[in-house]
């Protein structure tokens, strides 16, 4: 026994000193950066302890527009992309012929180079000198007037935002949801359909209830997801995201970490414990909400 | 389905709307693709007076093609991507198959403590470490290496996770018949384990692989150098920086080059790459 367990920690050792260093130190460490006040990262000295860092970044105008921006990121293509991916899922389930084809087609955003595509739609919605775009010359067509996307008004800059970001993550969506409804007993549809009911009922009494667990989840790694934004905002506006008035939280912590404004690892530290506690109560709350609704 | 025979005309408008939404749907996710690729075709000139664009490229070149590659140093920022990309894996994988071997093989005092610390990891948010290992990063002198850009990615949970489940769907016999011929515990998990559980090993290396490809926001935090650029920083440099004037053709010929690798690995691994998703979800 003893000779396994020391052989037992040698096999676990790798994964042990990698997590240790790479992970359960800096768990504590961002705990303490956030409460270094005035943290110097040059010669690594800092005031006092205290809770000063939080209401900085709490005050901090770059850090409001940026929670703003990741909420209404959130709120929008959370159920809009849930609800797309449902649709989606529903039309492939009902197919035979070329369902393969669909299913690969509409997979393939998720292996691309996000920061690449990203490019591709930039170009999309972008107002240049030799061209509107073609998304405007779209708008042109039926009888709109041309928006600059990208480096226009806010509204158009987060429109685009949110549709790039519901096209980024609706692969895995329909993935996941196709998988669910395959999944379904067809047991309960012959039954269903035996006893004459009616194919709404069927899908309010039958396939929604056995796929709500699904929904559930993808609603809550969905949110996860949307409120760790960032790599599909540089996508499209480019780095220097509070310029672009585009920022999202987890960019503000970035950018207080690194780059021309940073340089400041205790306010990036407070702004990701704050967004942690967001992501964390807006977990429980959905944990809480789905669990009430599997018992009703 | 008899009831769609009975339907007649009906159900033939509602089956042909459905295929039209998915068609819709097809297009929306291709067309980027397309554009990109088409794009990559047009000479500088002929994009920029194209006031409308076109849909085809009258005039096809590879000219972007060799601007990409010259002007910029994409074939650096490719390389550099591909030895991350395999040494991260390698060293992800050894890590990780021999600590799923030490959870579902062997016993040791505190394992299911160990192993729920393990799990309980799993819940931590990247961007709540990160702060710190950029500091550790910059503090070991690794800014601008290929040690600096891969140690803190190797050790993954949930690929340890995925190992051990399956590790232990193995029986025990075999196990115990390899200890009574005199093999060792390494032998054996070289010689039957990794064997058998060559599916999952498989689909862990191509969702790290395909991580790994598209990682931007280490590499960006830990690379200034441009001899270490990966090819998602490379794109934003060349978005940025690029090729002395807005080129957006050859923008598209980087962006298509960046993107073939993984949409080649996935049409070889379609089904494996879709599974390894279906249950990496299903148990995240």
């Amino acid at each position: 026994m003893k000779k396994q367990n020391l052989k037992a920690w040698l096999y676990l050792l790798p994964a042990l000193a990698f997590l240790a260093v790479f992970m359960i130190y800096p768990l504590a460490d961002v705990v303490v950066y956030s409460l270094e006040e005035g943290y110097n990262s040059a010669s690594q000295t800092f005031r006092g302890v205290g809770l000063y860092n939080f209401s900085y970044v709490l005050r901090d105008p770059y850090f409001l527009a940026a929670v703003r921006n990741t909420f209404l990121l959130v709120i929008v293509t959370v159920p809009v992309s849930t609800g797309l991916a449902l649709l989606i899922s529903l039309a492939l389930n009902s197919v035979k012929a070329l369902k393969n084809v669909f299913q690969t087609v509409y997979f393939l955003p998720y292996v691309t180079n996000t920061l690449a595509v990203g490019l591709v739609f930039m170009i999309l919605f972008k107002k240049t000198a030799y061209s509107e775009g073609l998304v405007n010359l779209l708008i042109n067509w039926f009888g709109g007037p041309s928006v600059d996307f990208i480096d226009g008004p806010y509204w158009a800059k987060m429109l685009v935002m949110c549709i790039y970001t519901v096209w980024v993550v609706m692969p895995f969506k329909v993935l996941i949801l196709t998988g669910a409804l395959a999944s379904v007993n067809p047991e309960y549809y012959k039954a269903a359909r035996v006893d004459g009911a009616s194919k709404g009922r069927i899908f309010r009494r039958i396939t929604l209830p056995m796929i709500s667990p699904m929904i559930f989840y993808l609603v809550i790694t969905g949110f996860i997801g949307a409120f760790k934004a960032y790599s599909d905002e540089v996508a499209l506006f480019g780095t220097d995201l509070n310029a672009a008035g585009m920022n999202t939280i987890v960019g503000y912590v970035y950018d207080m970490l690194y780059g021309n404004s940073g340089g400041y690892p205790s306010y990036a530290s407070a702004a990701a414990l704050i967004l942690f506690a967001i992501v964390f109560t807006i977990t429980c709350v959905n944990l809480l909400i789905s669990r009430k609704s599997a018992v009703v | 389905m008899n009831t769609d025979k009975s339907g007649g005309a009906a159900s033939r408008i509602g089956r042909a709307a459905v295929y039209l939404f998915l068609a819709v749907w097809g297009v929306v996710v291709l067309f980027p693709f397309y554009w990109m690729v088409l794009t990559s075709f047009k000479s500088y000139s002929s994009y920029n007076s194209e006031f409308v664009p076109r849909f085809i490229a009258t005039d096809p070149t590879l000219a972007n093609y060799r601007d990409a590659f010259t002007a910029v140093p994409l074939a650096r920022y490719f390389l550099n991507t591909l030895i991350f990309t395999v040494l991260t894996t390698a060293v992800m994988l050894v890590v990780t198959v021999l600590a799923a071997f030490a959870f579902s093989r062997l016993e040791f005092r505190g394992k299911n403590i160990v192993f729920a610390l393990f799990l309980s990891l799993m819940m931590i948010p990247n961007e709540l470490v990160v702060i710190t290992n950029f500091v550790t990063i910059t503090d070991w002198n690794m800014r601008n290496t290929f040690a600096g850009l891969i140690l803190p990615s190797v050790a993954s949970i949930f690929y340890i996770y995925l190992l051990k489940e399956n590790f232990e769907q193995i029986p025990d016999e075999l196990y115990k018949a390899a200890k009574v011929d005199g093999t060792s515990d390494l032998k054996y998990l070289l010689r039957v384990m990794l064997p058998i559980c060559r599916p999952t090993v498989v689909t862990v290396t191509i969702l790290k692989v395909i991580e790994c490809w598209n990682s931007y926001v280490w590499p960006r935090l830990i690379t200034d150098d441009q001899a270490y650029f990966l090819v998602s920083n490379g794109i934003q440099e060349i978005r940025e920086n690029g090729f002395g004037r807005e080129n957006i053709p050859a923008m598209m010929a980087a962006v298509v080059v960046i993107s073939l690798p993984l949409v080649v690995l996935f049409l070889i691994f379609r089904k494996k790459i879709m599974s390894g998703v279906l249950r990496g979800g299903t148990k995240g």
